[in-house]
């Protein structure tokens, strides 16, 4: 019975699809994503590839980043106060939201306080009915920003009203509920599959707000999307939206050019000039929100003295890495936040590349015929595209001023892992890409004392930072806080616990047939407001 | 025969075990563990990765987790993929009929081009065509495949224009999957260019896939023949006035074609190795790029399970080559 009905809704949505894309006006948009979604239940994810099939096209938040910022915007919440100790946030959610209507969901109600309990209940009580509702569910990106610390209770004042109280004060919380795990899901729906017993289709057969409608998957394939009529936020110029799974580059630039799609993610650094040649093709170029850095142990000798950081930070060449690991895709990065990010302090002057005052001050600070390792990590990153090669030129760098470099690598995980030892060897080449567009994202993560033995690969603690963003954190004031990071960054700058070392440029090939299409900064790819010409 | 084929049977048991025993070990042998690769940077707690440890149900001995493989195995239960929380066995059940289609599709090139051109090479020894032939065998063998495919799609669907450059379908063609095989499903939609369509997408990865095994069934063919046709039966067909068609065609290509078969069951592991490559080049959703995403990931019950049952086609195969084997040749099913 089951399997009949299963067959009858693939059928429908089948031929609701064939209908939508022969029809006499359709638009159809084809973008050749970059790997396959492991599911369409954002929250259980942290992969931006799965988000950009989810989260984005399917569903929306309380909160929601203005297109092409991490400005905060009202989403599926229109308002929201914030009492003065900063414990409660109170959200008034907006009426006359339709869920999705599929081949195999009809809502029957409109959005309403009950999604919103449902969405983050699930990730926040482990006794939820829907916790663990299927095989191996963690819910991770929500325990990865420390939700189930922070929210203490998430109540519904009415069916239109939903208080979060916190067990602190959080300033980058609303950033936090922009994120993709706070995704709004149908409570009713869920309900629908929990009785019928199919609970893990909530992952397979998706229902949400969003700009588009789910309306089918052919694993490692093709997904297809139609325009949601009903939309809150308008209707959108394509009727369709398809990602044709793509995994090589080359491929994908390829497809692009013969006109299979239309749009493409992380083109090869090799074929930026001849992406830029083709008069077809529009190139578009954005500063990626990342940094790469190489962060020295502070906790083992002779790396605990700032000298000897400050010494060697002076002897890396920026921009002979730029040319050879980034071939002009990066950017020489002075401080731990990128420049696109609020609070970046401009006025920080970088350690220029001088090997002979590095030799000074590394004598001046007693250190001779050093020998350290460097490690390098064995993927390619956003924000490091070729880690062994940028180790290779930091190992003749340092050879330069008479420090002897051995390279070092593990598998990926393991390298995670023992890097996050405190009593680790050597200083690591790692990086990161902002989650929310809040420079505590960056700061408190990778350098606070908290972090240290985690995500502080410096393994540095250093009291005034570590109060400043701190305090920072607790504050709502926008300007307050800019001057609090601004002052954290200056401190990180004297002390540095990092040598850093450049932030990506993000290029996104698409047809000049494409209009509308904006970069987004945190790395995702939305299609809400794109247009395609005959 | 009968006892030829139980002893074949027989035999695959221990191997089985042994099959559970190296996919079991393999993954859990490489360094990193899901729950870190799954936190990237930020790096896990070791409260937090010790529960989702317990949750993934790997924090059990691994005799432990073993048993209880092995007894899934019997009762047809494979595990739930970590990544996309379905059934080990539904995720290859999808996406095998891509792999197969293409393997066959591949083995047929292979073949009817191989054993032509090996029996040509043989019967024209020593001739420009023979060393022509045995020289792009060579070269086949030799194929880097990831670099094969991309010069192929460039050629012919970028500058030529001939073929679509991946995937198994136009995107303008859309209909359920019944058997999953894209040839058949096309046919049975009855939507207007699918097949054509279908069979278009088939023909670079097909081409690509099948080089290798082209090259070595084409060298084993030749001189399988050449040992043949030295022999004194041939010989004797030869006096006794037979045409040279009937020569090679029946006395000598019968006996020659005892190793082809074997070399043909063996490109089978060739072929499922060398889908990765394809399938990755082609977008093709097969089992190939499911099965590397998975190691990279440690997706430990997607490994397990799927070189389980990849190594149970295998065997499945080469049990059938044996039989066709004991037909072609007789006294191998006595000894």
């Amino acid at each position: 019975m089951k399997m009949r009905n299963t067959l009858k809704a693939t059928l429908l949505g089948a031929s609701l699809a064939v209908l939508v894309a022969t029809g006499a006006s359709a638009k159809t948009l084809v973008y050749c994503s970059e790997g396959s979604p492991e599911g369409f239940d954002t929250a259980l994810y942290t992969a931006g590839t799965t988000f950009d099939a989810s989260s984005k096209p399917l569903y929306n938040r309380l909160v929601e980043f203005k297109r092409g910022t991490t400005e905060v915007l009202p989403g599926l919440a229109e308002s929201w106060e914030v009492s003065e100790d900063g414990l409660e946030y109170t959200f008034n959610l907006r009426k006359g939201v339709k869920f999705h209507t599929t081949s195999y969901f009809t809502p029957t109600r409109e959005f309403n306080a009950d999604d919103v309990i449902f969405s983050f209940g699930r990730q926040l009580d482990k006794d939820s009915a829907w916790h663990e509702y299927t095989a191996g569910a963690s819910w991770e990106y929500f325990n990865a920003m420390s939700m189930p610390d922070l929210i203490k209770d998430i109540v519904k004042v009415d069916d239109y009203t939903v208080k979060f109280v916190l067990t602190r004060p959080e300033a980058p919380m609303l950033a936090n509920l922009a994120m993709d795990f706070a995704s709004v899901l149908s409570a009713e729906y869920a309900a629908q599959l929990a009785e019928a017993g199919t609970k893990e289709q909530l992952n397979q057969q998706p229902v949400g707000t969003g700009p588009f409608s789910f309306v089918g998957y052919q694993k490692d394939a093709v997904i297809r999307y139609a325009t949601f009529g009903d939309y809150w936020n308008g209707k959108q110029p394509i009727d369709n939206l398809i990602f044709a799974i793509t995994p090589d580059a080359s491929v994908r630039l390829q497809k692009l050019k013969a006109g299979e799609c239309h749009v493409m993610p992380y083109p090869a650094p090799a074929d930026i000039e001849d992406i830029r040649a083709d008069s077809n093709l529009t190139l578009m170029e954005q500063q990626g929100l990342n940094v790469g850095y190489l962060a020295y142990n502070t906790k083992v000798a002779p790396f605990d003295k700032k000298e000897v950081r400050k010494a060697l930070n002076h002897a890396i060449n920026k921009q002979a890495i730029l040319d050879a690991v980034f071939q002009g895709s990066g950017q020489s990065a002075k401080n731990p936040i990128p420049p696109t990010m609020w609070s970046y302090n401009d006025a920080i002057e970088d350690d220029d590349y001088n090997p002979e005052l590095a030799k000074e001050m590394l004598a001046a600070a007693g250190v001779e015929d050093l020998s350290m390792k460097v490690w390098a990590m064995p993927v390619q990153r956003p924000y490091n595209p070729n880690a062994r090669r940028m180790a290779e030129v930091i190992q003749a760098d340092f050879a330069n001023v008479g420090v002897n470099v051995e390279i070092v690598s593990y598998e990926w995980g393991e390298y995670l892992s023992r890097s996050k030892d405190e009593e680790r060897d050597g200083a690591v080449l790692l990086g990161w890409t902002g989650d929310n567009g809040d420079p505590d994202n960056f700061l408190a993560v990778l350098l606070g004392c908290d972090a240290v033995g985690g995500s502080n690969r410096a393994q540095w603690c250093n009291e005034e930072f570590d109060a400043l963003t701190q305090k920072a954190k607790t504050i709502t004031d926008k300007a307050e806080r800019t001057k609090l990071y601004e002052e954290a960054q200056v401190i990180f700058k004297e002390e540095a616990p990092w040598a850093t070392i450049a932030h990506s440029v993000v290029f996104m090939p698409m047809s000049s047939k494409v209009s509308g299409y904006v970069m987004d900064p945190l790395g995702g790819h939305w299609f809400d407001g794109v247009d395609i010409s005959e | 025969m009968l006892r030829f084929l139980l002893g074949r049977v027989g035999l695959l048991i221990p191997t089985f075990l042994g099959v559970t025993l190296v996919a079991f070990s393999f993954i859990r042998l490489l360094p990193g563990d899901p729950a870190e690769l799954l936190a990237g940077e930020r790096g896990i707690s070791p409260e937090r990765k010790a529960e989702v440890m317990e949750q993934l149900g790997f924090n059990k001995p691994y005799w432990q987790q073993y048993i209880d493989y092995v007894a899934g195995i019997f009762q047809g239960d494979l595990g739930v993929s970590f990544a996309s929380k379905k059934p080990v066995l539904d995720e290859f059940l999808t996406l095998f009929p891509a792999t197969a289609e293409l393997a066959l599709c591949a083995i047929i090139i292979a073949i009817c081009l191989g054993i032509p051109a090996g029996i040509f090479a043989a019967v024209k020894r020593g001739s420009v065509a023979d060393q022509a032939i045995m020289g792009t065998a060579l070269v086949g063998y030799s194929m880097p495949i990831f670099w094969w495919g991309l010069l192929l799609i460039i050629l012919f669907s970028g500058i030529l224009q001939w073929t679509p450059v991946s995937g198994r379908i136009s995107l303008l063609y859309f209909f359920p999957q019944v058997t999953g095989f894209m040839l058949i499903d096309s046919l049975l939609s009855g939507q207007k260019g699918a097949f054509l369509s279908a069979v278009q997408h088939l023909i670079l990865p097909s081409i690509v896939l099948a080089t290798i095994p082209l090259a070595v069934i084409a060298r084993q063919t030749r001189s399988a023949m050449l040992e043949v046709l030295g022999e004194d039966y041939v010989r004797t067909a030869r006096a006794k006035g037979l045409p040279p068609h009937q020569v090679v065609g029946l006395h000598a290509l019968r006996n020659a074609l005892i190793p082809v078969i074997t070399t043909i069951g063996l490109q089978v592991g060739v072929l499922l190795a060398g889908a990765i490559l394809t399938e990755t080049i082609f977008s093709w959703p097969g089992i190939g790029k499911w099965l590397v995403d998975s190691i990279s990931r440690r997706d430990y019950f997607v490994v397990q399970g799927g070189l389980l049952l990849i190594a149970g086609i295998i065997m499945v195969v080469n049990l059938i080559v044996d039989v066709l084997y004991g037909l072609v040749n007789p006294r191998i099913r006595h000894t």
